[in-house]
């Protein structure tokens, strides 16, 4: 960090429920105006770290700085954020107008300016016609936007959004996906998201804290985390991925699946004859004419092939001792001009440069 | 950082202190509050009636020697045996003829079930003295029957006793029982059905297990009831001694306290074993209905709904008839032998008079008001403060329900009219009534409370306080409005119980604070039977005038305050 201060600097935040430990030592640093997203499976600790730096649950170990300021023995009260939960929490007895002024009322602020700050909030979020309804009159996707409209009012200087979308239709989903991110982008208000759609961190976040088990597994910007998993966790979790169990090859770089030496991405060293895992995702696997005569080419049998609308999910079987399967992505018209069906034995080359290795599980360092 | 990362044995269990503000302080502050109210009006008295059964009438302390003294003398051991026959016996048919009303009511379309409803919540507005009266009046040695037809049939004794148990319970088993039948999920008949289950087998197999739980609440409830009760023993038992009855003949009649405290700690343990034997088979129950169950719709039967109509007109009838008798005997010269109509009884002359109903109206009122606030902060602070204190004071909370009355009503003359204590200050106020009346009736009006307070949002504080607003303004806001129709529930559940009690006030009334329930024993003693009739006439009178102001206050409430609530769910109802 340079001599601007981090919106939010987390420094071993450690957190246990009885035995169980749900944080082991977390430390993190989000810059001001960043779109942060948590995501790991449920149970990863990703909610008990938003609740921690909200205040809401309180760390055993670790430090929590807002803006350089330590703000680990500050009640929720004195934080200055504004959050947003699954569950939205509108207040089902007032308006949308006054939850949205809720937050204003008591900051000593006059009912007019009070009231032209409901106005823009609620045409911010594109809701100023149902300024005097109430919550349950409003649909799912409306109720998340007066949440945010409330959250945002008294110009927090951060925001926590706590699974907001996953209460939704995958239709409004998308949409809100949007919505929340130009708002963001707009109002340049710092804003950490848990998640457990690595679609929708993908979509949304600046940044990416995969988590697992209390840990963080990688930090990085979607298109990142995306290419370069740091480990089979992220390369499982974060989109779709095949694996491959193989032997280090003695030379460097290259790794034997079954009788087929295979070159993978270079920068993973492993001992001559170790276990290693190899990678690759379903779209990055040629099929066709176009996997003859490249490196890591070989033959395998369609043993399923699945429809998905804008392309065709195959199954596939390595042909050669071991039999590997595989699953690959090939565009609908790619597909068709194939013209091969199940049982099929087809050309496929696994491309060296999207071959990612890792340590096999066990023989990990 | 020096944190040790990744080793559990490394993270020390104590978590960051956030700094205490004020708003710690008036959390802390209503939790002291709570604490100290449930310690002093609660524990503290009944640890004063254990303590007084270890010590002679002098003060000397004896061990066990008064139980031991109990248990030989059969005169007074019978007494035992005799509340566990009587309340065995009421629980058996209270809820045998409960669960076939209650089926009528929510599983047959038999006609004017409303009606029916109402009818069978009338016992709730009456001391329960009132229907061992109607049956001293119909069965008695001077009784309608006995007189027309010459037969006595002995009513008084176990048989009154029962008979009046029956009806005095009969709405609370129904409450439950109409609950359970009514919660169901109609595919799992459906299920039945299709896979060719006949009506017996699906009564047994469907039906019956899916208000498993229902049944066993309403057998504790009835007969913790009915074994605490002290108002139809004392009216119609004679010569039949029951728990209830020993302790009020110990302390008032033989002035015998540490007898008197012997007994009510006897009496505690079927109470308390009830309770909690009924709190351990309700852990186990799951949620049979989920959001995706369908309700049931009865199908019209016309043999089913002509024979539960009969059934239901039967019940209805007696219960009906117990109020029509007292109110006829109250209107006339002298029953059986006059049925000239007069108003001469309402004069009354004795026992306070009208004094005593206007007593009886202040303290149901007050206890309204005081037993409803401390519920409801006292449900929120061990709701929504989670802290250390919520568990220890909610199952103080939960503790009177198993305390009977009479035990309460002696725990206080031991703690607020012993010599030199400042708490002495009570004795003999009306603020003494309400106290004891609170903490009586304090469980129900406290899982209501809890149980409204479950359903919200449990994030709507953390909202709150994100936004900088105080938890107090948060409550009052948001919290109190939401539940409002429950906080309105609770209100009329104290005030009818309040005007009605008997057990808990009949040792802590004095001259001055006179109630109308006590009025009505005290006239029955003296042989004023019919002034007694008519002061009950005008606490029914009282209780029903009472409830349906609710009524209409309710639809008032719910239409302006309850706009937000989504069309279709109704805001339901847990009090009678």
């Amino acid at each position: 960090m340079s001599a601007v201060a981090a919106a939010v600097a987390l420094e071993g935040i450690a957190k246990k429920f009885s035995e169980f430990v749900a944080l082991h030592g977390i430390s993190l640093s989000i810059a001001p105006g960043e779109f942060v997203c948590f995501l790991g499976p449920s149970g990863c600790g990703k909610t008990t770290l938003l609740r921690i730096i909200a205040g809401l649950e309180r760390q055993n170990v670790g430090t929590v700085r807002m803006a350089g300021r330590d703000v680990s023995g500050l009640p929720p009260a004195m934080r200055n954020y504004g959050i947003v939960f699954q569950s939205y929490a509108l207040f089902p007895n007032l308006t949308v107008g006054r939850n949205v002024a809720y937050g204003l009322e008591t900051r000593r602020m006059e009912a007019g300016a009070i009231g032209r700050r409901v106005d823009e909030l609620l045409a911010l979020v594109g809701l100023a016609r149902h300024r005097d309804k109430y919550p349950a009159q409003l649909s799912g996707g409306e109720q998340q936007r007066v949440a945010l409209a409330r959250a945002l009012a008294p110009m927090p200087a951060l925001l926590l959004l706590d699974e907001p979308l996953s209460a939704l239709d995958a239709r409004v989903r998308q949409s809100l996906r949007h919505e929340i991110r130009g708002l963001q982008r707009r109002l340049g208000v710092t804003t950490i998201m848990v998640t457990h759609d690595q679609e929708e961190a993908l979509a949304m976040a600046d940044r990416i804290v995969v988590m697992n088990a209390g840990r963080v597994e990688q930090v990085g910007g979607p298109a990142e985390v995306y290419r370069r998993p740091l480990t089979p966790f992220v390369a499982r979790f974060v989109g779709q991925m095949n694996f491959l169990s193989a032997v280090a090859s003695p030379r460097g770089g290259w790794a034997r699946v079954g009788e087929t030496e295979l070159r993978h991405q270079p920068g993973f060293v492993a001992a001559a004859g170790s276990a290693v895992t190899l990678a690759i995702r379903p779209e990055e696997i040629a099929v066709g004419p176009s996997a003859l005569g490249v490196p890591n080419a070989l033959t395998a049998r369609i043993s399923g092939a699945q429809f998905l609308g804008p392309f065709t999910r195959l199954a596939l079987v390595v042909e050669g001792d071991g039999g590997a399967a595989l699953e690959c992505d090939v565009a609908a018209t790619a597909f068709t001009a194939l013209n091969v069906g199940e049982g099929a034995l087809v050309p496929i080359s696994l491309a060296p440069e999207a071959l990612r290795a890792f340590p096999s599980a066990g023989a990990a360092s | 950082m020096s944190v040790p990362v990744g080793v559990a044995a490394g993270i020390p269990d104590r978590v960051v202190r956030h700094r205490l503000g004020r708003e710690d302080a008036i959390r802390w502050g209503l939790i002291a509050l709570f604490a100290l109210v449930l310690y002093l009006f609660l524990l503290y008295p009944l640890w004063q009636v254990l303590w007084r059964s270890l010590l002679d009438n002098g003060g000397r302390f004896i061990g066990t020697a008064n139980y031991v003294h109990y248990f030989s003398t059969p005169a007074i051991a019978a007494s035992i045996t005799n509340s566990l026959f009587v309340s065995a016996a009421s629980m058996v048919l209270t809820v045998t003829l409960a669960f076939g009303y209650a089926y009528a009511l929510t599983r047959t379309l038999m006609p004017a079930r409303g009606l029916f409803r109402v009818a069978a919540m009338l016992p709730l507005f009456a001391p329960s003295l009132v229907q061992a009266f109607a049956l001293i009046y119909v069965f008695g040695n001077n009784g309608i029957i006995t007189r027309t037809t010459g037969l006595n049939v002995g009513i008084y004794g176990a048989k009154g006793i029962i008979l009046a148990e029956v009806f005095y319970c009969f709405p609370h088993a129904l409450l439950i029982l109409s609950a359970a039948l009514g919660a169901t999920d109609a595919r799992l008949y459906d299920a039945a059905r299709t896979l060719g289950a006949g009506p017996v087998k699906t009564f047994l197999t469907v039906t019956l297990p899916g208000v498993k739980y229902g049944l066993v609440s309403a057998c504790f409830v009835v007969f913790t009831l009915a074994i605490t009760d002290f108002g139809a023993p004392k009216a119609i038992g004679g010569k039949f001694s029951v728990m209830a009855t020993e302790i009020y003949n110990q302390v008032s009649g033989q002035q015998n306290f540490s007898m008197g405290a012997t007994v009510s700690v006897v009496l505690l343990v079927p109470a308390v074993l009830a309770f909690v034997v009924d709190r351990l088979v309700q852990r186990r129950q799951y949620a049979l209905v989920t959001s995706a169950s369908k309700p049931l719709l009865p199908e019209r039967k016309a043999w089913k709904d002509t024979s539960f109509l009969a059934y239901c007109g039967l019940i209805a009838g007696f219960i009906a008839a117990i109020y029509a008798v007292i109110l006829v005997s109250s209107l006339v010269h002298r029953w059986p032998y006059n049925f000239g109509l007069t108003l001469k009884h309402y004069d009354f002359d004795t026992a306070g008079g009208y004094r005593s109903l206007w007593n009886s109206i202040r303290v149901a009122a007050l206890t309204a008001i005081v037993g409803t606030t401390l519920t409801f902060v006292g449900g929120y602070v061990v709701e929504k403060c989670r802290t250390a204190a919520a568990g220890p004071l909610y199952l103080l909370s939960v503790l009177p329900v198993s305390v009977p009355g009479m035990v309460l009503g002696l725990a206080y003359i031991f703690t607020f009219n012993a010599p030199g204590s400042p708490l002495n200050l009570l004795y003999g106020t009306l603020a003494i009534l309400i106290v004891s009346n609170v903490i009586h009736y304090f469980t129900v009006g406290f899982l209501t409370a809890t149980t409204a307070l479950k359903q919200m949002d449990a994030e709507f504080e953390n909202v709150g306080a994100s936004l900088g607003v105080p938890f107090y303004r948060t409550f009052w806001r948001v919290t109190v409005p939401i539940a409002l129709p429950s906080i309105v529930a609770i209100s009329m559940y104290f005030f009818l119980n309040a005007m009605v009690t008997l057990s808990a006030v009949i040792f802590i009334v004095a001259p001055g604070t006179e109630l109308a329930a006590v009025a009505v024993l005290l006239m029955d003693d003296a042989g004023d039977t019919a002034q007694a009739a008519a002061m009950s006439v005008l606490i029914i009178a009282t209780g029903l005038a009472v409830r349906s102001l609710y009524w209409l206050a309710m639809r008032g409430v719910t239409a302006r305050t309850q706009a937000w609530a989504r069309s279709g769910t109704t805001t339901e109802d847990h009090t009678p």
